[in-house]
């Protein structure tokens, strides 16, 4: 049989426009309009895929989002490969590019296929019972076969070039899913004035209809009746229509995803046009109107290509005008597989027989079938299907009285069509987390009980006819938008039984032959049963045990039969038994489209310092500290960073050096009870520091421990200048606005977040003044009226400054905070005013060196969120004499001042050239084995130039207590000896600050 | 109660599969027992099975208010480490490392653990200072851990962006080679399995309503939709809703329920070789047998009983996955669920006695639970049959949270300076 399966006339495509396109290398044509599916169809080919498990040859199942089989992988080159698409939602293009997937060498001849032949040793969950021995076997053997095996497509190895786009919005009405409920729900709802959005997957609305060519609405044809409806709602500015966007999620409050679809359907896509758009959508009122999906009928060999879904094939005569076969059985338990009985009689197409499984099928569709002289048997059931790469026969048998089957009879034919009637599309619905309920009648779960603003319309909540449909729509979208239902439209549609049948066909083929519930993971009749043999009730269970449901079409066609088997085995009713949860989303999203923007430097936003422009011309090094930029050094020439840090630190030391603090975390205190509040929020008491003080803060948590530190200066006697950790400033935002809305309401206080309006600018070393003196105004810098630890209002440069006398390197050192925006040109003064006395840039890394030359701690260095003030050495900062503060309940408890808490230490090594790692372990002895008794560790670690040796930093157990001693660091198999020093390595007397 | 092996398989391929029995039996409830377990998870079912096989503890029975595994047991990203920090809960974490290295075996059960490896990258300085400490702790602990540069990292795992094109590139990672994933049901059904071959009565569909305590306080009787239930000791593993349990007997506990998401891909052919967890960019991922990409990231912010969270989360885990493995955008999420974890203050569980005689707990494993399971239900069982604790959970006692003796793995993520 050979040539095109293409109709002469009919459907919506336009056969004069061929587009050419290939599948595994061969090219073939097609016409626009073309999905890739029907593409194929229509020129003959079924065979499209091969499933997950037995490597089955496999057809196309369906026409749309619940295709199984019919899945490959799309490419446009580098970057642009997309795995597992369903070739049924591919919109043909000229020159689209796919192949096959999961076979090798190629799909007709799949090594894989062995699989098919162990089928009777490989049962669901047969890897639970075997691969275990010997052990070291299933990482290095058993897995990477079974992995090689399964998976589908291949993973894109290229980045992305694409991009993606994001998009809020908000409406009254919501309907989701534009055929004839929907679009009559949309039109309802508009004549209410709010703003409607209506969302569809497909690439036109019609839904259903555009496989009705033949029903006429309102005295229009099905055709004429969509575009009607769509040019209204096209022309009122209220109303969104989204086409190629499936709603794919239901989230708390009516908020709904959406997936648009942008580029993926064009040949051509634009340079740089985004390739998909994510909506969230928040709407007042929601009408789920998404339809129904066709039953497959659960019989032995039931997954051959050629036997598709009776309602896949109408659409693909009807809508795309391709015939599924030339001489086709129809196997039923529905009316509406005689809907494409009739049309592709009609459409030259030999209908071989009708088997129905209805003992007395009646009703305007069989009666039609009849008058069309269609052979039908009644009471009649497939019990199984001939072919190889395709199916060649279709075997039926009498079901008899009590059960039994009477002989099997073989009929040929090329395409197998077959309907156990339709579920409902309850996805969206149960993931809003409205309660279903089981209709018998309909063998369907149906919406009950809404969890939201929320109704269900048509076919989705087992409304089949289409005049009711048409109906219920527009009823469900008038009360939506709280007006009046308009009045009813007739149509010509001949309705149907809606009642169908689930669950597996009997047959009489013995124990190994395989029913096919869930075609793409392969899982039978029989595997439900093996499952409930061994003991797996819940619906969960058999899932999970069997795979069932878990494909990438999520159960679409197969949940409902398996409710049936299972039903069936259990010997219990289907509502007894449950279904699975829904959860979104609806057909698989792509990554990129819900990661959006936020790629590179729009992954997290970049902050830099007013200053950062400056360190970026003279070859700063960075380093990303929370979300900031900060220069870690300013290497000269070939510099490495060591040498770099050895000679930024020494000309601190020597002369004076220049930082940029300015990402240092900024709160200002205001208020007649901010001492108040200071002193219950930090450690440290503040009532009598004075005007024009600056004092060292120390924040704990709740639970007692060190989360915080920072200089705050008494800007005025209501008024503090807080500084924070870098990384720390928002956390401690938080925290003091937690404890003033929630502990403290009564103190009048506020607090504003200054980081971003102040530049920081250090100057640290002997030199420090002498640079200043020249550049501020109104300021005394002498010792006696600017003594370290105070502050002065003044200007510097012409600017506003608030002048800090602190130092974090021992220097004599001066912290001066200038407006944002002057941040640079003060910089740069300071800077040329710095150039006679050896002024240097130094960054973080030296920075860091300093202070740990002075033992001042580094929060989150030294601390871990274990140590206490104490711990590290800040007992003294506590205001002893205050009746409480943050952590002061939680310090009192035994554990706080056990004699083995580990304690700031400063270490030397024995051989002073030696540089221990940070995070390096600290033990008593020598020659330990692994697992040994660790009592310490290294926080801070570095060469310290003006010292001529290495220093360190330690949490060591009892620390305090054991100055002198001699410890041990583990190194490779061996150890590094230190001695426990106090934490101040250099001028430990404070002398150089204090001049 | 048959015997899995290959050729079992293959002699029941012969006859349709058809002789295989329930995996466990579905009892009536006795009117007593020696022990209740209270959650039908890997944890319960686990020390009903560790009761009845270390601590002949045959007359016990496992409840579950819905199906086995059902809660995080069957809702989590399957890894498996034990690179904690501290001493106290690589001890905990290692010891549950070496059950699953042998588990299968004992359950006669393949859970598919598979060591493939846990590699945590490092983006900062202070993740490097961070996993450094790590290192050298783990490997003073006997825990192995290893530190490797960016290039080192990306030999481990090809598909690794450690290119200085990212926001927050790879400064290095730290690996831990046993570490891994398993099949998460497998491991609920296998503990079943073996428990209800030892006697253990596993019972579905029962919800405990009451603890019921005598005179003197101890626990006496567990009441269940199922009827009453007389036992001396109920050990209670009921993950996100322990501290509804613990409330029946008055006992508080410092817990706080969140929902945590995951996400899998379709399934693709083998591209991923390892797990890879990014604390500072915030995900991880790995990619199971069927090849689907495994993904996940921290909890929601809100406090919540619902099994569900919101797209936000799964937008940022995604935006993380996609800039750590630019080539991933292509992808596209298969399937989106949310569990219920239990967060104690410092992010370590609670294994042992509570203050009501006859009680035990073990809960407060926040997202890190799956992992666990095997030492914790393995300890808690010895708590349970001695009434006292074990050597490795004595540490992670209730009292821990009044007396200040904390094991602070948030440590791990302190702050940035």
């Amino acid at each position: 049989m050979s040539g095109s399966f293409r109709t002469g006339i009919g459907g919506r495509i336009r056969r004069e426009r061929t587009v050419r396109f290939r599948f595994d290398g061969v090219t073939y044509a097609g016409v626009e309009g073309d999905t890739l599916a029907s593409a194929l169809l229509a020129n003959g080919v079924h065979l499209m895929g091969r499933s997950f498990k037995y490597h089955r040859p496999r057809g196309v199942l369906g026409a749309g989002a619940d295709e199984p089989n019919a899945l490959v992988e799309v490419t446009r080159g580098a970057g642009r490969t997309v795995p597992n698409v369903r070739a049924t939602q591919v919109e043909l293009y000229e020159g689209l590019e796919a192949r096959s997937q999961n076979r090798w060498p190629s799909l007709a001849l799949d090594v894989g296929a062995v699989n098919n032949l162990m089928a009777p040793f490989i049962p669901a969950g047969f890897y639970y019972k075997t691969f275990m021995w010997p052990r070291k076997a299933w990482d290095a053997l058993y897995e990477p076969v079974i992995r090689a095996a399964a998976g589908l497509g291949h993973a894109p190895t290229a980045p992305d070039p694409d991009t993606y786009l994001n998009r809020y919005a908000h409406c009254e009405v919501l309907v989701i899913g534009a055929g004839p409920a929907g679009l009559s729900a949309a039109l309802a709802a508009s004549r209410g004035g709010g703003r409607v959005m209506l969302v569809d997957e497909q690439c036109e609305p019609g839904g259903s209809l555009l496989a009705e060519p033949d029903v006429r609405i309102d005295g229009l044809s099905s055709r004429d009746w969509i575009a009607r409806t769509v040019a209204e709602l096209q022309a009122n500015p209220r109303v969104t229509l989204l086409s190629r966007a499936t709603a794919f999620g239901y989230f708390a409050h009516n908020m709904i995803a959406v997936n648009e679809r942008l580029s993926d359907h064009l040949a051509q896509p634009a340079a740089g046009a985004p390739r998909e758009r994510l909506w969230q959508i928040r709407a007042g009122e929601v009408v789920i109107a998404a339809g129904a999906h066709e039953r497959p009928l659960v019989f032995p060999d039931n997954d051959r290509p050629g036997i598709l879904l009776a309602g896949a094939a109408r659409t693909y005569l009807n809508r795309y005008g391709v015939l599924p076969g030339r001489r086709v059985v129809i196997a039923t338990g529905h009316d509406e597989a005689y809907r494409t009985a009739i049309d592709l009689s009609r459409a030259g197409v030999e209908v071989a027989v009708i088997a129905d499984l209805r003992p007395r099928p009646t009703g305007p569709l069989v009666e039609q079938a009849r008058a069309l002289g269609l052979a039908i048997r009644t009471g009649c059931a497939i019990t199984g299907s001939r072919g190889g790469l395709r199916v060649t026969h279709a075997r039926l048998s009498a079901i008899l009285a009590a059960g039994k089957l009477g002989p099997p009879d073989e009929i040929a034919c090329d395409a197998v069509l077959m309907s156990g009637g339709y579920t409902p599309s309850v996805h969206l619905f149960s993931q809003s987390r409205g309660k279903l309920r089981w209709d018998e009648a309909l063998s369907a779960f149906l919406p009950d009980v809404s969890a939201e603003r929320e109704r269900s319309a048509g076919a989705c909540r087992g409304i089949f006819a289409l005049d009711a449909v048409l109906a219920d729509g527009a009823a469900a979208g008038a009360a939506a938008a709280g007006i009046d239902a308009p009045p009813a439209l007739r149509s010509t549609a001949v309705d149907a039984d809606p009642a169908g049948v689930m669950g597996a066909v009997p047959h009489d083929r013995g124990p190994d032959a395989r029913a096919f519930v869930d075609w793409q993971n392969d899982v039978t009749s029989k595997d439900l049963k093996l499952a409930v043999r061994e003991g797996f009730q819940s619906v969960e269970h058999v899932k999970r045990y069997t795979t069932n449901g878990m494909a990438t079409d999520q159960g679409k066609t197969s949940n409902i039969n398996a409710l049936g088997v299972l039903a069936d085995e259990l010997k219990r009713p289907v509502e007894k038994i449950g279904l699975t949860t829904f959860r979104m989303p609806y057909t698989p999203v792509t990554f990129g489209v819900l990661a959006g923007m936020a790629r590179g430097d729009l992954f997290d936003p970049v902050r830099t310092t007013p200053i950062h422009g400056w360190a970026v011309e003279n070859g700063a090094v960075f380093e990303d500290v929370s979300l900031w930029k900060r220069a870690r050094y300013f290497p000269q020439g070939a510099e490495d960073m060591e040498a770099a840090v050895r000679r930024e630190c020494l000309a601190v030391r020597s002369a004076c050096g220049i930082f940029d603090a300015s990402t240092l975390g900024k709160i200002e205190v205001v208020g007649r009870d901010a001492a108040e509040f200071m002193n219950r929020f930090y450690i440290n008491a503040w009532t009598k520091l004075g005007v024009g003080r600056c004092r060292y803060g120390v924040l704990c948590r709740e639970d007692g421990f060190v989360m915080d530190d920072g200089v705050v200066g008494r800007i005025a006697q209501d008024r503090f200048h807080v500084t924070t950790t870098t990384g720390g400033a928002a956390r401690v935002l938080n925290m003091m606005e937690d404890y003033l809305q929630t502990e403290w309401p009564e103190l009048d206080v506020w607090f504003t977040s200054t980081t971003e309006e102040w530049a920081v600018i250090a100057l640290q070393g002997p030199k420090a003044r002498d640079i200043l003196s020249g550049l501020v105004e109104g300021i005394d810098l002498s010792p006696e009226a600017l003594p370290h630890m105070a502050l002065a209002e003044g200007h510097i440069c012409g600017v506003p400054t608030r002048l800090f006398r602190v130092s974090f390197s021992g220097e004599l050192g001066f912290e001066i905070n200038v407006p944002a925006d002057q941040g640079r040109t003060v910089w740069e003064a300071v800077w040329a005013a710095g150039q006679p006395h050896g002024l240097t840039p130094y960054g973080t890394e030296t920075m860091h060196v300093l202070r740990a030359e002075k033992g001042f701690i580094i929060v989150g260095q030294e601390t871990d969120g274990t140590a206490t003030p104490d711990d590290v050495a800040l007992s003294w900062a506590v205001g002893k004499a205050k009746p409480d503060y943050v952590g002061k309940r939680s310090l009192a408890r035994p554990s706080m001042s056990a004699p083995d808490r580990k304690q700031l230490v400063g270490l030397l090594t024995e051989v002073p050239e030696t540089v221990l790692q940070e995070g390096a372990q600290i033990v008593a002895s020598r020659g330990l084995k692994a697992p040994m008794p660790v009592i310490g560790h290294v926080t801070s670690s570095y060469y310290s130039a003006v010292l001529g040796r290495s220093i360190a930093l330690a949490m060591v157990s009892g620390g305090r207590a054991r100055m002198g001693e001699t410890l041990y660091s583990p190194h490779g198999a061996g150890e590094i000896a230190v001695k426990v020093v106090g934490p101040v390595f250099h001028d430990p007397e404070g002398a150089r600050v204090n001049v | 109660m048959t015997r899995f092996s290959a050729f079992e398989l293959f002699r029941q391929g012969l006859t349709g599969q058809s002789g295989w029995k329930p995996q466990w039996r579905s009892p009536e409830p006795k009117a007593a027992y020696d022990a209740v377990i209270v959650g039908g998870g890997g944890h319960g079912l686990g020390a009903a099975y560790y009761l009845a096989s270390q601590h002949g503890m045959r007359n016990i029975a496992v409840i579950e208010k819905g199906w086995l595994g059902g809660g995080n047991t069957g809702r989590n990203t399957t890894i498996i480490r034990s690179n904690y920090l501290f001493p106290e809960s690589a001890g905990l974490y290692d010891h549950s490392v070496k059950l699953w290295e042998g588990l299968s075996r004992e359950l006669n059960y393949n859970v598919m653990f598979s060591q493939r490896g846990v590699m945590m990258l490092a983006h900062t300085v202070h993740d490097v200072q961070v996993f450094q400490r790590h290192v050298h702790a783990n490997r003073a602990a006997g825990v192995d851990n290893e530190w490797l540069t960016p290039e080192e990292a990306k030999a481990y795992c090809p598909p690794l962006n450690i290119s200085d094109n990212m926001r927050y590139p790879v400064l290095g990672a730290a690996l831990q080679r046993r570490g891994g994933t398993a099949r998460h049901d497998a491991v609920a059904w296998g503990y079943a399995r073996a428990a209800d071959r030892l006697g253990v009565d596993i019972l579905e569909n029962c919800e405990v309503t009451g603890i019921v305590r005598n005179a003197q306080g101890a626990v006496e009787a567990v009441e269940t939709t199922r009827g009453r239930i007389k036992t001396p000791k109920v050990g209670v593993s009921a993950a996100g809703h322990t501290s509804v349990v613990l409330g029946m007997a008055g006992v508080r506990l410092p817990l706080e329920s969140f929902p945590l998401q995951a996400l899998v891909s379709e399934p693709v052919k083998p591209v991923f070789p390892c797990v890879v967890m990014s604390n500072t960019i915030h995900a991880y991922i790995s990619q199971s047998d069927k090849g689907e990409l495994v993904i996940g990231a921290g909890t929601d912010i809100y406090t919540s009983y619902t099994q569900r969270g919101g797209l936000h989360i799964s937008q940022h885990t995604l935006e993380a996955i996609c800039e750590l493995f630019p080539q991933f955008r292509r992808m596209r999420m298969l399937r989106n669920w949310g569990g219920i974890v239990d967060v104690t203050p410092d992010r370590s569980p609670i294994v042992g006695k509570t203050p009501v005689p006859g009680l035990y707990v073990n809960c407060g494993w926040g997202t890190g639970g799956f992992k666990a399971t095997p030492g914790a239900a393995h300890t808690l069982a010895w708590t349970i049959a001695k009434d006292a604790p074990h050597p490795i959970n004595a540490p992670f006692t209730l009292e821990r949270f009044r007396d200040g003796f904390l094991i602070d793995e948030a440590a791990a993520a302190a702050v940035a300076h």
